[in-house]
């Protein structure tokens, strides 16, 4: 089933108006790879996206798609699957006609298609449905059938546009978790756009974040959370607390802690301000510490807890939710940072 | 509280019957006449003679052949006109809505002027272009159909707009292009079933205003129905009653279609 190849973005520009939408955007994907181009609104990366699926032009650049350029190849040609945000099923078809429609056009006969139509929709998970019309699916049902029927022209490339937007939160974590599942198994290299970074981080071999409509950052989850290439990475994806600190011999000293530096060869020694992640973060229960507890955040398994220091810094730090009882709001404690490498910006 | 309410629902029952009554009488009144006048027998007699003969149309030609032109070229113009104004509209509208949003508001003004400006102006703009048009494909009467064609734009318009509305024709026709349908693809698989009521609606509205047309096609010197009824009328009154009749019945079963194809359309959007 597996259709791969890669893909290769090429200093890729898009200007609308004054506003550069992209600004020289690169990008290598090797083919059954399921990069996330993750960024805040206004980034540029549904227009990457979209640049790539050939419904928009790129004012300069290279699009390669398995060793082809593809720029001036129209958006029915380029045999990419795209599902997208709003809800793009056709009204006027059921969930099967839908999924045949690509099919259709490929002038497959009418048993095949039918027989390629049921196995998409048993793969996403929705067979029960087949007969069914758009307005008869919940939200979440249509992406499944807006995914099967983007799979099922075997595309060279599966594009994803923020697909789980529209959709509640748990069912958009099971769906998340569906999409990776399937493309692993059908093996389409796939780039997928969000801002949600938890989506992101959960689903991608690899994640670009975007900045300015060009890759800050790519590399792989871990990689992107653990270490961030610069400090906006850092606080783009998860939470940071921002604290004063000074830059010493390749180590930064933070609340008395001696931190590590992610990327020491380009910091100089002076006063910076350390981005620390919350989980890096441990408060303990003291009658003498100088912080105090002025906040509490209950979030399931983990928790937050939000501590104020006299000279006005506010520091939150996670830890599971087990140890909320020993501090409430109130509560003196002791900061203690856990010698983690940390991103530092200019103070 | 039951017994106010019931009181209540009881006067308004009462209001809606007498509105429509006397609405009913307004409107059927003035048709009832027609009909009666053209049964209307010698020494005051019922006789269904004249609608006899207007449904002798292998005689009518003979008969009354100023009518029978008349017919034949409102016909054609209704055919041609649909044609006309759906062939250009349907893909403009959607254009607009995909390529140029902004030109929407421009598009939309410009299709509702005809609707401002008085069919007596209209012909005084339009002379000099038909000028031209009689010069390119001739002065048949069917070249009326690029004057209403304009005539219709308001009515075709914001029904088209309307049912485009109700759809997200963009990520539609993107989604529709990137499982590989060309622009043609696009519209005739797509787009035109989506909305295919907004469409009816468009023209069955122009087919009423074809139907109806009077002042440009007189002032223009060009046959149609209602030019067929206004001879007529000098010459033998009844029968051009009676035509005059029959074509507003039609309207009316058209317009009632048309209701009934919008009512269907909210229906099933209320279900989904």
């Amino acid at each position: 089933m597996s259709n791969s190849v890669g893909v290769r973005l090429d200093g890729l520009r898009r200007q609308f108006g004054n506003v550069h939408a992209l600004d020289g955007l690169d990008l290598d994907m090797s083919p059954g790879e399921l990069v996330v181009l993750l960024g805040p609104s206004g980034c540029g990366k549904t227009t990457a996206l979209r640049i790539l699926a050939g419904l928009e032009d790129a004012d300069s650049g290279r699009i390669v798609v398995g060793g082809k350029d593809v720029a001036n190849v129209p958006a029915n040609r380029r045999d990419m699957g795209m599902v997208f945000q709003a809800y793009s099923l056709f009204p006027h078809l059921t969930a099967t006609e839908n999924v045949e429609f690509g099919l259709r056009l490929r002038r497959q006969n009418a048993a095949t298609r039918r027989q390629r139509a049921r196995d998409m929709l048993e793969l996403v998970g929705i067979g029960a449905h087949a007969d069914r019309y758009p307005q008869q699916l919940s939200g979440g049902q249509q992406q499944r059938v807006a995914l099967a029927r983007a799979l099922a022209i075997q595309p060279q490339v599966l594009l994803l546009d923020e697909p789980l937007s529209a959709l509640d939160a748990k069912v958009r974590v099971q769906l998340r978790e569906e999409i990776r599942r399937i493309q692993l198994e059908v093996g389409t290299t796939t780039l997928f756009v969000t801002h949600d970074q938890e989506e992101a981080l959960a689903i991608a071999d690899r994640v670009g974040v975007m900045r300015d409509g060009r890759l800050e950052q790519i590399g792989s989850p871990e990689d992107i959370y653990r270490s961030p290439a610069t400090s906006f990475v850092a606080e783009f994806v998860g939470l940071s607390n921002r604290l004063p600190g000074r830059v010493t011999d390749d180590v930064v000293e933070v609340l008395d802690a001696k931190l590590p530096l992610v990327d020491a060869a380009t910091v100089h020694n002076g006063p910076v301000t350390a981005l620390v992640r919350p989980e890096s973060v441990d408060v303990t229960a003291d009658p003498a510490g100088t912080g105090r507890v002025v906040a509490v955040s209950f979030l399931g398994p983990t928790a937050r807890v939000t501590v104020a220091l006299p000279d006005d810094a506010i520091v939150v730090a996670q830890m599971a939710s087990a140890r909320l009882p020993e501090l409430p709001p109130g509560t003196a404690v002791r900061v203690i940072l856990r010698p983690v490498p940390v991103v530092v910006s200019a103070a | 509280m039951a017994g106010l309410r019931q009181r209540r629902a009881r006067r308004q029952r009462i209001l809606r019957w007498v509105v429509v009554t006397l609405l009913a009488v307004l409107f059927l009144l003035p048709l009832f006449a027609m009909l009666e006048f053209t049964t209307r027998g010698a020494g005051g007699s019922l006789s269904w003679e004249t609608w006899r003969v207007f449904f002798d149309w292998g005689a009518l030609d003979e008969t009354y052949p100023i009518l029978w032109t008349g017919m034949k070229a409102s016909f054609w113009l209704v055919l041609l006109s649909v044609t006309l104004t759906l062939v250009l509209l349907v893909p403009t509208v959607v254009w607009v809505r995909l390529r140029l949003p902004r030109m929407r508001r421009l598009v939309e003004f410009i299709s509702l002027l005809p609707l401002t400006i008085p069919a007596i102006v209209l012909v005084v703009g339009l002379a000099p272009v038909y000028a031209w048009v009689v010069y390119f494909v001739g002065g048949s009467s069917l070249t009326l159909t690029f004057a209403y064609a304009i005539l219709a734009l308001p009515f075709a318009y914001r029904a088209i707009d309307a049912g485009l509305s109700a759809i997200d024709v963009r990520t539609l026709s993107e989604a529709a292009r990137s499982l590989g349908a060309s622009w043609a693809t696009v519209m005739w698989r797509v787009v035109l079933p989506n909305i295919r009521s907004a469409v009816l609606s468009a023209a069955f509205l122009t087919v009423a205003l074809v139907l109806g047309e009077f002042t440009i096609a007189s002032l223009l010197n060009r046959d149609n129905l209602q030019v067929a009824i206004n001879q007529l009328g000098k010459s033998s009154a009844q029968m051009s009653v009676a035509v005059s009749l029959a074509a507003l019945v039609l309207a009316f079963v058209l317009l009632f279609l048309l209701s009934f194809v919008g009512r269907r359309r909210y229906r099933e959007r209320k279900t989904s």
